[in-house]
């Protein structure tokens, strides 16, 4: 698909494939398209030209159950989205009530069990202002799984959060992953990408540059752009080796 | 001699329905007409915005009591349906509500904008249609947002009723007037009395709703964009 805003071409005729149980990652520096692309999937806003196709059904030509097809498609925001008026069991059911139409009763059973899931049944009760990041980003987690979505697209769902919150929620997509959920994860987090993904994308300037397994790219990763990203992402993630080699190279000068 | 309690008494016996009967029904008017303009200017096409922008200019121009003499007197017909006693009562309803709508609008349309997009857009990952999430989420949040603003209108529109005493209606000014007009060494006091009573109906309203709304929403961190 090819995506622009007013002048800027951000997205210029990308194009992969998604099979049930794959985890797939999309990484790359900022403005690359990354959100872009998420959002043109679940035809938040649909690419101005091209096709998507989620179980043989094309969203671009389904205008009329666009909502219905979308429920399919889950969504986990940077900066969490949650509803701030409504308590964390209700911010998780009120899909469920309002989408799939369910009676109250069973919208809060399964509401429940999927704040279970994400470990964080004692706090439903709470409204979003009273939970850490961390949590917040679960309910997150939880608001999109309730809904049983054929796959669950994540938007850089940690890079929000303080450090030692990050764990936690990675946790969770961890677990995520590894039950069979069809997932497409936009992050920098490469240590889970190395985990549980099935194939890598980079995204470059509105292009695939380069795609493969965890092991490609760690390993031998073609081109150049890659290389360099990955450098400098490898000092963030522990690179400690790393930080000292530059800053010995600094006093040296 | 009559004092200061008996003042009360009297204006309020005989203005004090009225006031909150024209007040009532003038706040829900606008806020009515308010709701649908600023969904209007938020979410409609330029038609819609130029129209309902023009609205508030217009209106927003125009003196309440001239808005009232206008219906009153310039369209005496414009309640063809009602008895003849009950048409300026009608008349300054909605001058009241016209006005109020006006200002109300500009209340929810910031009400509105100030609700984080991200709700909008979370709402619609859900497969919530535009409408849905309109009404779910954003509306309850906007609707939480304007109360501090809101209280504020009401002040205004309470005050506002007062105008009704130039086209014949007996609420609490008038009352207060007629008393002063019959017996001259009283205008002080009534007018001193009319005056406490409309502060004492506008001011704790706004310490009560306004500011303990006001917390609740910074407790909930909400709105802000």
């Amino acid at each position: 698909m090819w995506k622009s805003y007013d002048d800027l071409n951000v997205l210029k005729g990308v194009s992969f494939e998604l099979a049930q149980r794959d985890v797939k990652v999309i990484f790359g520096p900022s403005g690359s398209g990354k959100s872009t692309l998420l959002r043109c999937i679940n035809m938040l806003e649909p690419p101005d030209k091209g096709e998507v196709y989620l179980s043989g059904q094309n969203l671009m030509e389904s205008k009329a159950n666009i909502n219905a097809l979308r429920a399919k498609i889950g969504m986990v925001f940077q900066h969490f989205n949650l509803f701030s008026h409504l308590k964390a069991i209700d911010n998780v059911s009120i899909g469920l009530r309002r989408v799939k139409k369910l009676p109250k009763e069973e919208a809060r059973e399964r509401a429940l069990e999927a704040l279970q899931r994400v470990r964080l049944a004692e706090w439903a009760d709470h409204y979003p202002a009273e939970l850490s990041g961390g949590q917040q980003q679960r309910v997150g987690i939880a608001r999109a799984l309730v809904m049983e979505p054929d796959v669950i697209l994540f938007d850089e769902p940690t890079s929000a959060l303080d450090p030692e919150l990050i764990g936690e929620v990675l946790q969770v997509m961890l677990d995520l992953a590894k039950a069979g959920t069809t997932m497409v994860v936009v992050t920098h987090e490469l240590g889970f990408a190395r985990a549980v993904s099935s194939e890598m994308l980079y995204l470059d300037g509105g292009v695939i540059v380069e795609r493969g397994t965890p092991e490609h790219f760690f390993t031998a990763p073609k081109s150049e752009r890659v290389r360099r990203f990955l450098n400098q992402i490898s000092i963030l993630y522990g690179g400690h080796e790393k930080l000292l080699e530059l800053s010995k190279k600094e006093k040296n000068e | 001699m009559p004092d200061l309690f008996d003042i009360f008494f009297y204006i309020i016996i005989h203005g004090l329905f009225n006031t909150l009967l024209l007040t009532a029904l003038g706040l829900l008017g606008g806020f009515l007409l308010g709701i649908i303009l600023a969904i209007m200017r938020v979410y409609g096409a330029k038609e819609l915005i130029w129209l309902s922008s023009g609205y508030e200019k217009l209106l927003r121009g125009i003196p309440i009591l001239i808005l009232i003499f206008i219906f009153a007197f310039g369209m005496p017909d414009l309640f063809w349906y009602l008895d003849l006693l009950d048409r300026p009562i009608a008349s300054v309803i909605l001058a009241l509500a016209l006005r109020s709508g006006a200002y109300q609008s500009q209340i929810f349309r910031g009400a509105i904008l100030s609700v984080n997009p991200g709700q909008m857009e979370a709402a619609r990952a859900l497969g919530m249609s535009k409408v849905q999430a309109f009404r779910s989420i954003i509306m309850p949040q906007a609707l939480r947002l304007a109360v501090p603003s809101w209280t504020n209108e009401y002040a205004v529109v309470i005050k506002d009723s007062s105008f009704a005493y130039a086209v014949g209606i007996v609420e609490m000014t008038k009352a207060a007037y007629d008393l002063g007009v019959g017996f001259t060494n009283l205008w002080a006091l009534s007018i001193g009395a009319v005056a406490i009573l409309y502060f004492l109906f506008t001011y704790p309203v706004a310490r009560l709703f306004g500011e303990r709304q006001t917390k609740k929403l910074k407790k909930l961190g909400m709105g802000g964009g």
